[in-house]
């Protein structure tokens, strides 16, 4: 079967979406990073959608449960890269993907990736005094 | 008003829906659409391309270049599936009546410059969309 692949990085996933994705690809997606976030006990996903074209209200749902899932199992999501155009589109859609982190690009969003890492961390260590 | 082309794809399965974005972006880009006009007519055609497959039980998609005095894109998604009973809820932002986010049809009617559904119980639904360019 068809899939996205997943690249683990230290304590981070990284996903680079390269496909126009059918939606059980999309599906699985979130299955697998599920999965694999309490596999390997990741802090944090980084979501790469710069080759995306669109992002309609499926991929969009998709990119929400995810960061949800991820929260649940105590990691941090970031969605980076969406295009300009993508952009201007989605809020014209109706989307307002609350609760998925964005950043400019990989770089902006490994450093988002790594503070709210460290800042859930702080906040785990302040709760134990 | 001048048709400058018409063509039909079916929309029975997943893997067709990905065929119709495709399609939508060739024929916009071919128009002279600009990159965000041609993001929004893909993503319509994404939104109702897979109401056609889900809700409709498959259905098909035309596609009608336009040109003179405007030139435009028109596609018109046609199934013969249960119908919609309340097409005003169903418009609605959030109503769904399967699991989705409910912005298909409100989200796409604000993507296009005109936007028509016409729907009856047991007959089938169609939807027409035009975005000029
Ligand atoms: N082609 C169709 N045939 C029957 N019902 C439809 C069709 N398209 C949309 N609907 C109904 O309208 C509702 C809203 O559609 P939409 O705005 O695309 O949201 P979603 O797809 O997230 O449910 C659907 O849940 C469904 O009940
Ligand atoms: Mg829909």
């Amino acid at each position: 079967m068809e899939k996205i692949p997943i690249l683990r990085m230290g304590e981070f996933l990284l996903v680079t979406i390269q496909v126009d994705m059918h939606d059980r690809l999309a599906m699985g997606l979130q299955e697998d990073l599920t999965q694999m976030i309490s596999d390997t006990e990741a802090r944090g996903v980084l979501i790469d959608i710069s080759s995306l074209e669109i992002v309609d209200s499926f991929i969009g749902r998709m990119l929400g449960n995810i960061a949800a899932m991820s929260r649940v199992l105590d990691a941090q999501t970031v969605v980076v890269g969406m295009q300009p155009a993508v952009a201007i589109t989605l809020v014209e859609l109706g989307l307002s993907l609350a609760g998925v982190r964005t950043a400019l690009n990989v770089d902006a969003g490994m450093d988002l990736l790594r503070s709210a890492v460290k800042g859930s961390s702080d906040q785990y260590g302040a709760s134990l005094n | 008003m001048a048709l400058l082309s018409t063509e039909n794809l079916p929309i029975k399965a997943e893997i067709d829906v990905v065929a119709v974005r495709r399609r939508v972006r060739e024929l916009a880009t071919k128009l002279g659409f600009t990159l965000v006009d041609q993001t929004k007519i893909v993503t319509a055609a994404s939104e109702l391309a897979r109401n056609t497959m889900i809700y409709g039980g498959g259905g098909s998609m035309q596609a009608e270049t336009l040109n003179g005095p405007r030139t435009g894109l028109r596609l018109i998604f046609k199934d013969n599936g249960p119908g919609i009973p309340d097409i005003e809820l169903a418009l609605r932002d959030g109503f769904t009546t399967g699991s989705g986010l409910g912005l298909g049809l409100g989200g796409t009617r604000r993507l296009v410059n005109e936007f028509e559904i016409s729907s009856r119980i047991g007959a089938g639904t169609t939807v027409t969309i035009t975005r000029w360019k």
